[in-house]
């Protein structure tokens, strides 16, 4: 197919003839062109709003970016120029990164409990840790923010903190579950049996192979944190976020300069995706050819 | 909870540390369990007792105190229950659209592209490209796309899908338009994980037994692909209910709109009547919780968490 | 603690009294075993017949319910899995994937705190050949490739005992074939004791000097292969090492030189040194390859046994042999190979033939006939043709099995 480099090609060639005429099953039918056709549509649906708000943001905007009033670099050279959007983004990134590293740690350790150890309360626990998905976000808004109150806790960036944390940690738990099940029980047998130590196996064996799941898991909570803004709007009092900046500018109008920053995060997120699922790919294929 | 209760189960698999598995799994799982209980539960428990409170005699607006006044429960009840069908109709629609609309997205991906490794992934990452950027801003590009003075909509005017005068954003439609194209990839992704894991051989097995492509899809797809329905489903359907963005009328709705999680925003953040947007809250939950188990049940998949 | 020395060569292992208890069932029960330093041991069984726990109890990968464990006379039973002076070959090879081959084979090396790990960690490598790709991921490697970098990983840190867990079950037969010599050369250049646990009995025949057949969690019989095969103690051990064609019978003398028995009638002679019964009935066994086709009724011998007439059901041929399945009145359906010494099979389904032994090729076994129903023989007679040739097939096919 297409080496590195040709991700374009690659979707044009799988959109377009996903069919080699290899086996007699495969054959191309009408049904494939039909279901790809759609596919593509229902893409094109998912993407359009974001070609939209990273177009927006080389607006020459005056008071609200709604029309489009030519193109101009102004708001991605000047993005703090836009009163509170900057602070509004490093409150975001610091509350982000800590509920990350928190829900993570507490939750991989609660991951490999639940895929390895057998116990009696097993059930109860399974169903406590994951509750909070099946609960909606303005329920887990308000209950907390009624705790708050009851409690008489300032809100403030350490409440959303705690807020974030509680329920990205379900999420980090699924994810990194998955990874502990998958690793061969066999793997710490042998770093058990060459001479290693329970925590120099948990360090150099456990710990590298479950890595990937971390990080998909640590990625996702930073996503989830970053783009709240239900459960932060309970329980944020004064500051400000930046998914709360936006739903306070909405009324009047957003500047661009919020456009920017969301496309920036936007580019560097599918850079970074794209590097690994590229490299992925390459690695796999140099394997496959061996 | 109880130290006991992590002991080693008696029906253990011959493998592992059964032995060891209650105390170390204890220590692993006291900080999540402890937090969980700290910020989870006790919220929902404080809820629960907020939702009972009476306003203070002589008090001002926002201070309650502590009663069983189960009227509150009543009071939301009579007063929001448009919002209440509002809300859980507007999610069902959503869900189904969505699911109509990502089965044969995952199926492409999963099932038809499953010889091209890159450009499968590739295509997921195009499915979840929505989640690099912030959710408020991909809906109000939708409400500035279809505003009033917008091509599509002098269009849909024009073929008389709306009158003269009407208009899209603010309509229910629009709500229910902007819950399907948050709630896509999340229905999308455990779908394609349910198809991508489907063994092709067992479509070959189906149309090797005389089934034609559609009986094939029916008899052997589709049942195989039920735990990604459900998980799907519910990761649509359940956030939808809650959802208030969609609705709120800086974004697609309007007053007429509004959904159960737009009046317990409204009631706790603005109207300050705490035991109202508490009640709601427990009503929302309750009845989500209800429908998750009967669905649950009836679908036989046991295996969601 | 094994704690950075080489042993210099294997030592001897003891298991006594070991049993381990899992919920819901006994794995192994009472076990006591022991492996003369420097031998290839084997430990041949089904399938849940305890096999590899034995191997985990070993290891230290499981704790044994009760009994100890001794390697080179010190009590190990309590020390973990890294603490014994053990390696294993794991089934699934379990090389770390995050390594490269080197960092693999180094790893045991690095934890023990031994000099020099690289070179050493290159001298296995290039013991099993492989040095060219120690910088490679294992994910790189063909299955028998890493087969021999798990065996590397484990011999180079020259333990007292290597266990291996059916390494070369993964494998496809030909390279099986080769490993099984690479493994047997490799032990004798190494000297140290193997613990191989398998359940294909020629694996276990080809490579070990003794072997251990296990059935439910214990030792059904323990020697040297050929004298397992020639002289199998019980019935589980003679069908499950090769075929065995099996009789039951009345004891009626026993001399000094040979014992008789009496089956359906017929007097059969087995030397009294292979049968350790003495009276009442028994279960005598010969195998399939040590039987001779007759097609006339041969002459009264009295160092031979004959049986017959009976009828041909079926013939199958092989390639180096030919199996025929006769129905003999009184004895069942019996299973005999012959060597293709001539063209084709010589006889055909539906023919008269005798059959007929020496009297040293029999044996006769320590179990009680009633705990063998399957020797029930009285229906056979009057069962059809069709009948008894198709449950003699399906029993053969269960033999291949």
């Amino acid at each position: 197919m297409s080496g590195e480099g040709q991700a374009g090609v690659a979707i044009a060639d799988a959109i377009a003839a996903p069919q080699k005429p290899a086996s007699r099953r495969q054959r191309p039918r009408g049904g494939t062109w039909v279901l790809g056709v759609f596919s593509a549509i229902v893409l094109i649906y998912l993407l359009i709003p974001i070609v939209y708000t990273i177009v927006f943001s080389f607006n020459d905007y005056r008071r609200t970016n709604i029309v489009w009033r030519g193109f101009t670099l102004d708001n991605w050279l000047g993005v703090c120029n836009a009163q509170g959007v900057c602070q509004a983004f490093a409150n975001s990134i610091l509350i982000a990164v800590v509920s990350t590293v928190v829900a993570t740690a507490i939750g991989t350790a609660a991951a490999i409990a639940l895929a390895r150890y057998r116990f009696r309360a097993k059930s109860a626990v399974t169903l406590l840790i994951f509750l909070p998905m099946a609960t909606p976000e303005v329920v887990l808004g308000a209950g907390l923010a009624a705790q708050f109150l009851t409690a008489g806790v300032q809100k403030g960036i350490a409440t959303i903190i705690l807020a974030h944390v509680m329920f990205c940690v379900s999420f980090v738990i699924v994810t990194v579950r998955a990874r502990v099940a998958s690793l061969d029980p066999a793997m710490e047998e042998a770093g058990r049996d060459l001479y290693g130590s329970p925590a120099q196996v948990f360090f150099r064996i456990t710990l590298p192979l479950l890595a990937p799941g971390i990080a998909a898991a640590a990625l996702l909570s930073f996503a989830l944190s970053f783009d709240d803004f239900i459960i932060t709007s309970f329980n944020s009092g004064p500051v400000s976020t930046f998914p709360k900046f936006i739903y306070t500018a909405a009324a009047r109008g957003i500047p661009a300069e919020a456009n920017v920053i969301a496309s920036a995060i936007f580019l560097l997120a599918l850079a970074a995706v794209l590097i690994t699922q590229i490299g992925a790919a390459v690695r796999r294929k140099r394997v496959s050819t061996r | 909870m109880a130290i006991a209760a992590f002991a080693p189960t008696t029906a253990g698999a011959p493998q592992g540390e059964t032995k060891r598995g209650g105390r170390t799994a204890l220590f692993l799982l006291i900080p999540c369990i402890a937090y969980l209980a700290l910020f989870f539960l006790a919220p929902l428990i404080s809820l629960v007792l907020t939702s009972f409170q009476a306003p203070r005699l002589y008090g001002d607006i926002g201070q309650y105190d502590y009663a069983f006044r189960w009227e509150n429960y009543a009071d939301v009840i009579g007063e929001y229950w448009p919002q209440i069908l509002r809300s859980f109709g507007c999610a069902l629609a959503a869900t189904v659209i969505a699911l109509i609309i990502s089965y044969p997205l995952a199926y492409f991906i999963g099932v038809t592209m499953r010889r091209y490794s890159l450009a499968q992934s590739l295509l997921l990452v195009l499915v979840v490209a929505p989640f690099f950027i912030s959710f408020l801003l991909r809906t109000l590009a939708w409400k500035q796309i279809l505003s009033n003075e917008s091509p599509i909509v002098h269009a849909l005017q024009a073929v008389s899908l709306l009158g003269p005068g009407e208009y899209f954003i603010g309509s229910p439609a629009a709500v229910i338009f902007g819950l399907v194209y948050n709630f896509v990839p999340f229905m999308t992704l455990p779908l394609y994980a349910s198809l991508e894991r489907l063994d092709s051989r067992l479509l070959e097995a189906g149309s090797d037994l005389y089934a034609n492509a559609f009986t094939t899809f029916r008899t052997v797809t589709l049942p195989l692909s039920i735990p990604g329905i459900v998980s799907g489903t519910l990761l649509t359907f359940i956030p939808a209910a809650g959802d208030y963005i969609n609705a709120s009328r800086d974004f697609l709705g309007s007053p007429d709109t509004s959904m159960l999680g737009n009046a317990v925003e409204a009631n706790f953040l603005v109207l300050q009547n705490f035991p109202a947007a508490a009640a709601l809250s427990i009503i929302l939950m309750g009845a989500i919780l209800i429908l998750v188990a009967v669905y649950v049940r009836r679908s036989g998949t046991d295996e969601l968490v | 603690m094994a704690r950075a020395a080489f042993a210099d060569s294997g030592a001897d292992l003891q298991l006594i009294g070991v049993r381990k208890e899992f919920p819901g069932f006994t794995a192994i029960d009472d076990l006591d075993l022991t492996i003369p330093a420097g031998s290839f041991f084997a430990l041949l069984g089904p399938s849940g017949c305890g096999k590899t726990t034995t191997l985990r109890l070993v290891a230290g990968l499981e704790s044994a319910t009760a009994g100890s464990i001794l390697i080179g006379g010190k009590d190990v039973t309590r020390e973990k899995a890294h603490q014994r002076p053990v390696n294993t070959v794991f089934q699934s090879y379990a090389l770390f994937p995050h390594m490269t081959v080197l960092e693999n084979v180094a790893f045991g090396l690095r934890r023990r705190g031994i000099g020099d790990p690289v070179a050493k960690a290159h001298e296995a490598l290039k013991l099993v050949e492989l040095d060219h790709v120690s910088s490679r991921k294992p994910a790189q490697l063909s299955g028998g490739q890493q087969q021999r970098v798990a065996l590397a990983r484990a011999v180079v840190n020259r333990p007292a005992l290597l266990l291996l867990d059916e390494p070369l079950g993964a494998l496809d037969l030909k390279l099986r074939r080769q490993m099984q010599l690479e493994l047997k050369t490799i032990q004798g250049e190494v000297g140290l004791t193997f613990l191989h646990v398998t359940h294909d009995q020629e694996e276990a025949m080809t490579m070990a000097d003794t072997v251990a057949v296990m059935n439910k969690g214990r030792i059904e019989q323990l020697g040297a292969p050929e004298e397992l095969y020639e002289l199998p103690r019980t019935a589980f051990v003679a069908t499950f090492l090769g075929q065995s064609n099996l009789f039951a019978g009345e004891i009626v003398s026993a001399g000094d030189d040979v014992v008789a028995i009496d089956v359906a009638g017929r007097r059969i002679a087995v030397p009294t040194s292979r049968t350790r019964r003495r009276s009442g009935r028994v279960v005598l066994g010969v195998r399939p390859e040590k039987l001779l086709l007759h097609t006339t009724a041969p002459d009264y011998d009295s160092t031979v046994n004959s049986i017959g007439p009976g009828r041909v059901l079926d013939v199958s041929f092989s390639g180096v042999s030919t199996s025929y399945l006769v129905a003999v009145p009184g004895f069942g359906t019996v299973t005999v190979f012959a060597q293709n010494m001539v063209f084709g099979p010589v006889v055909t389904v539906g023919a008269e033939v005798w059959l007929s032994w020496r009297v040293e090729h029999g044996f006769g076994l320590d179990d009680d006939p009633a705990d063998l129903p399957q020797l029930a023989l009285d229906s056979d007679s009057e069962a059809s043709l069709d009948e008894q040739r198709h449950r003699a097939v399906l029993a053969a096919t269960d033999a291949e099995l």
